[in-house]
């Protein structure tokens, strides 16, 4: 165990933990796009190149893109401004709850005789991952680029709504 | 301690994170981004076995993170569009005032 | 910078490499890891801020020329120090930073958006052995550190805490999203004759020449020059260049997300933006143009980064010609072209790459046919996605002009 990925685990979850606590919608959502390329910083420790550069192109590049437009055409609520009693109650159970969840799975970690096998990460280049995914893995290929067109076809329809009669779609 | 265990650690209390931030805020962006954020301690540790855990399969890990980020990204586009069109019915994204099935 | 030289190359070739050991030869193996990973960093600075200086000064010629005017010519010898004044002035100006703006991100953006520029830097290989960092996914690494620069443009239009500045990040966000399709489906292909992500591969498939003629450089393939235009104009958007500036079209939208930024921070903006673009360049030379190849064999005395050089200036010069000509484009127009245009004619040229790659072993008459199918299957859709791109709009007629 080294202090590289100390940092990096220290980093993601003071991030996360920074951003769901946080009263500013936007500060979360960056504080958020940090933690995922924490994330992606741990993928590239542990070696997985092509996992870790994924990551960060679908989650600082493109999720955190859609979640900030989200935030921009929702942002006239002012909803987290003030929690009233209930929401405060229920934030303390849900930390409680999240804490009991945590205590367990420590608990179980440290317990479990998990010995890490000492060897050298698994080198897997590119080409092997490319080679997988055609060979044993092209029906769950395809079938997520389905699903992926399929979610993309529904968001566009969701978001679009019913927009029939409204002057300014004819230019 | 092993290195696998402190992954393994690190995982759950970034998923504990998540959850946290999912059952306590009412903004439901907010509650979406905790759900991204238990993804993604799921994945931490595929890579974390990957990694350390017993031999098999060189890519296997690596490849169901990249089908998870997939599958992510797909169910964040799809939650968001929700998002926006409970923002156009209701004026307000706070999940409980969400009450309402009909649009 | 990697790998060691062959003595059977030229001097020049190994200049860099000789130069690099005889500064940190004399240290023991870790440190001497970590001092050549430190050279190519400052290498990689200087010669890109060096690069950056002047190509304003150029650009600003250059559009003095076209425009029947000399251009900056007062500061040093035919105005080479001009750049060097406007740092002096861009330093020495006070730095405004609005009440309401949010403190933090404001100070953030431009620092994060230069150092994501810089960060593309890193896998382009400059020359034979000149590759800062070797990536099995470098390519993916490219691409990864350009997406993320869209965050820095959304927190400077929104930290400025201004309805302008805003109104601009989102359009900005609306053309640098909407670009980044056709631009990472434009390589693909590339990707797929090379059957590599590393830079190194790319490069190294390109080499070689046909009939000691024609390179074996990717745009010289029917789906490689159109890879290669889209690529272009993409790029030319993903760094918000003319006519896809509209981002910060200062002479009609204010000045977009860099309303509220003055001083040094806004010459950090105008850094990024022309790292970007050499960045973007450097990879379309990558990529389709053979990185440091020699374009003929009896040229390849010449050293790589030299001919690298050549073809990431001519490039630039490209950028800057075009900006020169081509007036701005209105936001609709802008994304229209990118989803109804670029990436069906990304999607298709997948697919005629694809059909170039399996057809790789027909010979004879059989070659004519090849370049046939692939030429209409470039051409084909270009001329009628470009009809229904322009259906409806004839010539304009200027009745009070």
């Amino acid at each position: 165990m080294n202090a590289v990925l100390i940092l990096i685990a220290l980093v993601t979850v003071g991030t996360a933990i920074a951003a769901m606590a946080g009263r500013n919608l936007l500060h979360s959502v960056l504080l958020l796009a940090l933690a995922w390329t924490g994330v992606a910083a741990f993928y590239l420790w542990a070696g997985a190149e092509f996992a870790a550069f994924a990551q960060v192109l679908v989650y600082v590049g493109a999720i955190s893109m859609v979640v900030l437009f989200a935030v921009l055409l929702t942002r006239r609520s002012r909803d987290e401004a003030a929690p009233g009693p209930a929401g405060q109650s229920r934030a303390l159970s849900a930390v409680m709850a999240a804490a009991a969840v945590a205590g367990v799975l420590v608990g179980a970690i440290l317990r479990s005789p998990l010995a890490a096998s000492p060897g050298p990460a698994p080198a897997v280049t590119v080409r092997q991952l490319g080679a997988e995914l055609m060979g044993p893995y092209a029906a769950a290929l395809l079938a997520v680029g389905v699903l992926l067109t399929v979610a993309l076809i529904g968001a566009v329809v969701l978001a679009a709504g019913d927009r029939t009669g409204q002057p300014e779609d004819n230019p | 301690m092993s290195p696998l265990q402190f992954c393994l650690i690190f995982s759950g209390v970034l998923f504990s994170v998540g959850l946290a931030g999912a059952l306590a805020r009412s903004n439901a962006i907010l509650v979406l981004l905790g759900i991204e954020l238990m993804l993604n301690a799921a994945n931490l540790n595929f890579i974390a076995f990957w990694r350390y855990g017993p031999a098999s399969a060189p890519a296997t890990g690596v490849i169901f993170v990249i089908f998870s980020i997939a599958v992510t990204a797909a169910e964040t586009a799809v939650g968001l569009a929700l998002v926006i069109a409970i923002h156009r019915h209701q004026r307000s994204i706070r999940l409980q005032e969400a009450t309402r099935l009909k649009g | 910078m990697s790998a060691a030289a062959t003595t059977s190359e030229s001097f020049l070739e190994r200049a860099p490499l000789l130069l690099r050991d005889a500064v940190t030869g004399f240290l023991p193996e870790p440190a001497r890891w970590l001092a050549n990973s430190l050279l190519s960093i400052v290498a990689v600075l200087a010669v890109f801020g060096l690069l950056f200086a002047f190509l304003t000064l150029a650009e600003r010629k250059i559009l003095g020329r076209v425009q029947n005017r000399p251009g900056p010519n007062r500061t040093g010898w035919f105005g080479l120090l001009q750049p060097f004044a406007d740092g002096i002035k861009m330093l020495t100006k006070e730095d405004i930073v609005p009440r309401a703006a949010d403190q933090l991100l404001h100070f953030l953006a431009p620092v994060t958006l230069l150092a994501l520029s810089i960060l593309t830097f890193a896998v382009i290989p400059y020359g034979r052995h000149l590759v800062p960092v070797e990536l099995d996914s470098a390519v993916l690494y490219f691409f990864a550190a350009g997406a993320a620069t869209e965050l820095a443009i959304f927190m400077a239009g929104w930290a400025s805490h201004n309805k302008y500045a805003l109104l601009a990040a989102m359009r900005a966000l609306a053309q640098l999203i909407s670009y980044e399709l056709p631009l990472l489906l434009s390589f693909v292909p590339v990707v797929l004759a090379t059957g590599t992500l590393s830079t190194t591969g790319i490069v190294a498939a390109q080499g070689g020449w046909k009939w000691h003629l024609i390179p074996h450089w990717i745009v010289f393939t029917p789906w490689g020059a159109a890879g290669f235009a889209i690529f272009m104009v993409s790029a030319l958007a993903e760094s918000n260049r003319s006519p896809f500036d509209l981002p910060e079209a200062e002479s009609e939208l204010i000045a977009g997300h860099l309303t509220e930024y003055s001083g040094f921070k806004y010459a950090l903006f105008f850094m990024a933006e022309y790292f970007g673009m050499c960045a973007l360049s450097g990879m379309a030379v990558t990529l389709f143009l053979g990185g440091w190849q020699a374009p003929l064999p009896v040229l390849e005395f010449i050293p790589s980064y030299v001919w690298f050089a050549g073809k990431l200036l001519t490039l630039l010069l490209g950028f800057i010609w075009i900006r020169a000509t081509l007036p701005r484009l209105r936001i609709d127009q802008l994304t229209r072209l990118a989803w109804k245009f670029l990436v069906p004619l990304a999607l298709v040229n997948l697919g005629t790459a694809a059909f170039w790659s399996l057809t790789s072993a027909w010979s004879g008459p059989l070659q004519l046919l090849r370049w046939a199918v692939a030429l209409v299957l470039v051409a084909g859709p270009f001329l009628l996605l470009g009809r229904g791109l322009t259906a409806g709009l004839g010539p304009r007629t200027y009745r009070y002009a």
